[in-house]
């Protein structure tokens, strides 16, 4: 790892957007490092352990930022953010001080999670967890796998899962087949995503695709055995060995949010230069409005160039990236969450999972603050990164408040930093 | 892929892992149920997969609460989860 302490640019992420903004702003002659908390470069979309498997445009940024310059810092993730750039980055081995001229937020986004009974079973996991897990070399030879849950994510997940020898026997997409044949109908501006889709579905074709289905409940004891689905009219249960869920995804405005950058809906606002509200900051990609990875690295870029001054190159990638999010807005209206999946969650269903807090404890009347204060709810490790988004959309609850360090952090690395300070 | 194995250990028992592999997958992969037990007492396992939920968290080489999604595995890592606990 390098000791240099002192950069014109810090990136957070190293995803679509991190990438593009570093190698944009690198090129400009800025020293620039790039911090992301995974042990590859990429984000949860190119990261990868083979990358050689990867596309062509992944595998081109990966090679331009090769080729950057750029510092990295691997297994690292940052703590806190001060006013005069000074960053806490934490991993592993310790803590340490970095001073950013100017920060790139590219910190990507989550899966949400709307609970029902049995989700915190093992074998349930996250649609982008099991991507993530398979990539790097889970098995699922012949077990028998359901995906039930919300978005964009399924198709892919589908097809790598039956490449990968699982045995998929449903996939199933709460969102109606009204909504969906109105995202097709809008694809014929872009075929090349047509044929996206069918090949994602010629991938999985043994399994059912079926649309406005969801899962009501998941049973097992040391993990999950079983799982029921509805139709809203209809409910049937299926035995099986994994259970895929998630319903989209959500910007991790964590770090923005300590920092004093505005958010809005969850994301984190940006200018047509992707500067955020505080000056020098800015933020591109799933963190500043879930959109995909096209938009996150032509984000990225403008980014990358306008944290460097240069602002007429910036300027040239504007139209290109409005496309595309407006592309990206259409498609994602149509996964609205539909109202049977909220109505899914018992009184005995867990919320909060590192604290153990059913649905029954929390009070509809009460502030998200007045929930954590009386039951706990939020205030484990994920610091309310999964129920989060949960509450928000179940009780109408905002996000809470954040503190530093914005991530589990060793306390000796922490003290080492406060003694060096004194003299 | 055909990745060189290592040896790692887990719950006291050796493991042999494709080099390269997290550890949550190489725990998956060897049949581990509970990464970690919950404050009510129920067995829990990687959800997120991607180092923002925290269910995955095992002992490292005496190190609590490590991401096993984030971590990869190296020769000699002494892993403890909550399936050895019983």
């Amino acid at each position: 790892m390098t000791e240099r302490t002192q950069y014109d640019i810090v990136v957070v992420g190293a995803g679509p957007a991190g990438l593009g903004a570093a190698v944009e702003a690198a090129r400009g002659g800025a020293r620039v490092c790039v911090v992301d908390q995974n042990p590859h470069l990429g984000g949860q979309i190119w990261r990868h352990r083979d990358p050689s498997v990867l596309p062509g445009h992944a595998r081109r940024w990966l090679r331009r930022f090769a080729r950057s310059g750029c510092d990295w810092i691997p297994n690292a993730g940052v703590a806190s953010v001060a006013d005069d750039g000074g960053l806490l980055v934490n991993n592993m081995d310790g803590a340490r001080r970095l001073r950013a001229g100017a920060l790139i937020l590219a910190t990507g986004a989550r899966e949400r999670f709307i609970p029902f009974p049995g989700w915190t079973l093992p074998n349930v996991l996250g649609l982008g967890g099991i991507q993530a897990l398979v990539k790097q070399g889970l098995d699922v030879r012949g077990r028998r796998v359901v995906l039930a849950g919300s978005g964009p994510l399924m198709l892919p997940v589908a097809a790598t899962l039956a490449r990968r020898g699982a045995r998929l026997l449903i996939v199933a997409e709460q969102a109606s087949a009204g909504a969906l044949a109105r995202i097709a109908a809008g694809m014929w501006r872009t075929p090349s995503r047509i044929a996206q889709a069918v090949g994602y579905r010629v991938a999985f074709r043994t399994a059912a695709y079926k649309t406005g289905t969801w899962v009501v409940r998941a049973e097992g004891s040391d993990a999950v055995r079983s799982v029921t689905l509805t139709d809203g009219t209809r409910s049937w249960t299926l035995e099986c060995d994994l259970l895929g869920t998630g319903d989209g995804l959500v910007p991790n405005v964590e770090l923005a949010t300590l920092a004093g950058c505005v958010t809005q809906d969850g994301a984190i606002v940006v200018d047509a230069m992707q500067r955020t509200s505080v000056p020098w900051i800015f933020a591109a990609g799933e963190c500043a409005g879930v959109a995909g990875q096209d938009v996150a690295v032509l984000e990225g870029r403008i980014a990358g160039l306008a944290a460097c001054g240069r602002d007429g190159e910036a300027r040239a990638l504007r139209g290109a990236r409005d496309r595309a999010r407006s592309r990206a807005r259409r498609m994602l209206e149509a996964f609205a969450l539909c109202p049977g999946v909220r109505a899914r969650v018992t009184p005995e269903t867990i919320i909060c999972r590192c604290e153990d807090v059913p649905a029954g404890a929390l009070d509809p009347d009460w502030t998200a603050r007045e929930a954590k204060l009386v039951t706990r709810l939020g205030m484990g490790p994920c610091q309310g990164r999964v129920c989060g988004p949960a509450t928000c959309e179940l009780m109408g609850w905002d996000a809470q408040v954040v503190r530093p360090p914005v991530q589990p952090t060793r306390v000796g690395p922490l003290v080492d930093l406060l003694r060096e300070r004194r003299p | 892929m055909t990745a060189p194995e290592i040896e790692i250990i887990v719950d006291g028992e050796p493991l042999r892992v494709a080099a390269g592999t997290t550890l949550a997958v190489a725990l998956l992969n060897a049949g581990v149920r509970a990464f970690r037990t919950s404050a009510s007492g129920a067995p829990r396992a990687p959800l997120c997969g991607m180092g923002t939920c925290y269910e995955c968290r095992v002992t490292v080489d005496h190190v609590v609460g490590r991401r096993a999604c984030l971590v990869p595995c190296v020769p000699g890592m002494v892993v403890h989860t909550a399936d050895g606990d019983d």
